[in-house]
């Protein structure tokens, strides 16, 4: 039997975003359950449920939390909702639909690592999204549940909201750390990791939207009831956001290990225009693509990357047989050529030539030898960059010239793209 | 042009409000860019003034951000998103049709000063309702013709008289949308 959603099982209330909505919906007591328990007994809790960080690296959110060093205060907590990834649109949907359930995970986290003051770091792009969230804030500060001495449990708890200004860079950890202290969102060397030396140089977690909106529901229900769902390695749901060539795109929560089919062919409801499949990728742009015979792979971070790709953000890109994708590996490449920070040569400069080199195969001038050219650049960027933004930027058009090269050969032989005429000036 | 006194204790209230003084040059950044539309070299000086820093770091820190403007705009900005997940579901068709609809090119102001418009290869986070595009901070999605025409035609109402420059007179104030100031020269 398919299992119930459980961060999204209350999105049809009507003004759920309001504190007395969602407390009518049982919310908040995840949080006052919590401050009943010992902050370890917590970090334990989360531990046994086998939660993973729904941000995109899958680590699991209890052995983070562990890492911090004992007696060292102050630490902090920061929510890293700067979903930038293209595909990704649930961070948005589940802080506009319920604010207070990101709030309230935020409290659970801050308080089982012993942090006093906790940061939400949300892309300067989602404006009504930050301002639902002030909005929460406010009303949390009012009811009591942010401030000193918390419910008469003698916690403290203060939470910043934090705007950054368009860069997807700061998505990455040690970049967000870097912009939140107000700098050039650079990213950081590695170790130290953010647990030991964070924010300010203090020890730090950092936890995605995704993964907090889990934890009242697993303070509720228990680590049992959390392991329960999913698969062996990949517990509970998950959020995908469904976008392309479907009939339904969206977001959609599943239990983990639901088939891939299962997603498209149900919830998305099938390719759209009566198409077939082409290709589709699972976890957002830097994602490497997968084909129509990977349909009944699980959704889940082992299974996807057994079968070649990785689950990455959540992001599942449909695109069915009448797609370009010389064009769509250009896109992507684009992206990250116009992202990357500019602080490390292979990333900066690599992603440059490789998005001349996809505009030369869309305007018709690839020359034979540009292929595996490609291949060259995405070799000399792919683990010789600082950060995964450069390495992840190879990882799909590698990926498409492995499955789809005769579309390449196709671009060069016929001088232009054989899926439509060049596109206009006035785009990208 | 000297910072709203609102803004300058604004910015005073942030600085202490964070560990570090410096987190809150971003969120300064944003107070300037609500009150003068853009951020000017005069304003980043009045930033580092009251938060005691050099001027020279709030610039840096300025730069590396795209959302910051340094020049002014029209008074709406409208963002139209070209990313794969877009493409896929006709966003090029989409963005050449809206510059056709305003007559000038990406990063350019209608003549009327009612509209600046570009293109972006940054994802906006709206892939479901591809194509989208961004208008003032508020998500338009699932894009046709016919629905930029009513958009652009809202947005191209002339500010009532005695409205204020800042908001025009067909939207509602906003709260927090930068206010857009009526481009002078082209």
């Amino acid at each position: 039997m398919p299992v119930k959603p459980v961060l999204t099982k209350d999105f049809a209330t009507e003004n759920l975003e309001q504190l007395k909505v969602y407390e009518r919906a049982a919310g908040y007591t995840g949080f006052k359950k919590a401050l009943e328990m010992q902050p370890d007994e917590l970090v334990e809790l989360v531990k046994k449920s086998g939660l993973r960080g729904r941000g995109g690296a899958g680590f699991p959110t209890g052995n983070k939390w562990s890492f911090l060093p004992k007696g060292v205060y102050p630490r902090y907590l920061v929510c890293n909702a700067d979903e930038s990834e293209p595909g990704c649109f649930k961070d948005r949907y589940l802080i506009e639909k319920s604010p207070h359930q990101v709030l309230e995970g935020i409290l659970i986290a801050s308080y089982a690592i012993g942090s006093n003051l906790a940061f939400i770091y949300i892309r300067g792009e989602y404006l009504p999204q930050h301002d639902a969230l002030e909005t929460a804030i406010a009303e949390a500060r009012q009811a009591g549940y942010i401030g000193k001495n918390i419910l008469g449990k003698g916690y403290d708890i203060d939470v910043i909201l934090h705007r950054g200004a368009g860069a997807y860079i700061c998505g990455e950890e040690t970049a967000l750390l870097t912009s939140l202290e107000g700098y050039r969102g650079e990213p950081r060397l590695k170790p130290p990791f953010p647990a030991i030396k964070g924010l300010y140089g203090k020890p730090t977690i950092m936890n995605n939207v995704e993964t907090v909106c889990n934890l009242p529901h697993i303070v509720n229900n228990g680590a049992d009831w959390f392991a329960a769902m999913g698969t062996p390695t990949g517990k509970g749901t998950r959020v995908w956001c469904l976008s392309g060539h479907v009939n339904q795109p969206g977001n959609y929560e599943l239990e983990n290990g639901t088939p891939i089919r299962e997603l498209i062919e149900e919830h998305g409801g099938g390719v759209w225009k009566n198409r077939k499949l082409k290709a589709f990728q699972p976890g957002g742009a830097s994602m490497m693509v997968l084909l129509p015979e990977h349909l009944d792979v699980g959704l889940d971070f082992d299974a996807i990357q057994k079968a070649g790709s990785l689950a990455g953000a959540g992001a599942m890109v449909v695109m069915d047989e009448t797609t370009c994708m010389v064009d769509a590996a250009r896109r992507y490449v684009k992206f990250f050529s116009h992202e990357s920070c500019g602080k490390c040569t292979p990333c900066r400069e690599g992603t440059f030539w490789m998005a001349n080199l996809f505009d030369r195969f869309e305007a018709g001038d690839a020359k034979p030898g540009d292929i595996d050219l490609l291949l060259d650049i995405g070799y000399s960027i792919d683990g010789r960059s600082f950060c995964p933004l450069g390495d992840a930027s190879t990882w799909f058009p590698r990926s498409v010239i492995k499955f789809f090269r005769d579309e390449f050969q196709q671009h060069i032989s016929e001088k232009g793209c054989p899926f439509k005429k060049p596109v206009e000036e006035a785009v990208a | 042009m000297p910072l709203a006194k609102s803004t300058v204790e604004h910015i005073r209230d942030l600085a202490a409000r964070y560990p570090s003084k410096q987190s809150a040059i971003i969120p300064a950044l944003w107070a300037v860019q609500h009150e003068q539309g853009y951020v000017t070299k005069e304003a980043m000086a009045e930033i580092a003034e009251h938060l005691g820093l050099p001027s020279s770091l709030i610039e840096a820190t300025s730069s590396f951000y795209s959302m910051f403007l340094t020049k002014p705009e029209g008074r709406h900005d409208v963002v139209i998103c070209v990313n794969a997940p877009c493409m896929l579901r006709g966003a090029d068709e989409m963005a050449v049709y809206l510059q056709r609809a305003l007559g000038v090119r990406d990063g350019q102001t209608t003549s009327d000063g009612a509209i600046t418009w570009h293109s972006t290869i940054e994802c906006l986070g709206a892939c479901g309702g591809a194509p989208m595009m961004q208008v003032d901070h508020r998500f338009e999605e699932n894009l046709t013709e016919e629905r930029i025409d009513t958009i652009i035609e809202r947005l191209r109402q002339p500010v009532a008289a005695g409205d204020g420059a800042d908001v025009p007179a067909a939207e509602p104030p906003k709260r927090k949308t930068a206010p857009k100031r009526v481009r002078t020269e082209n």
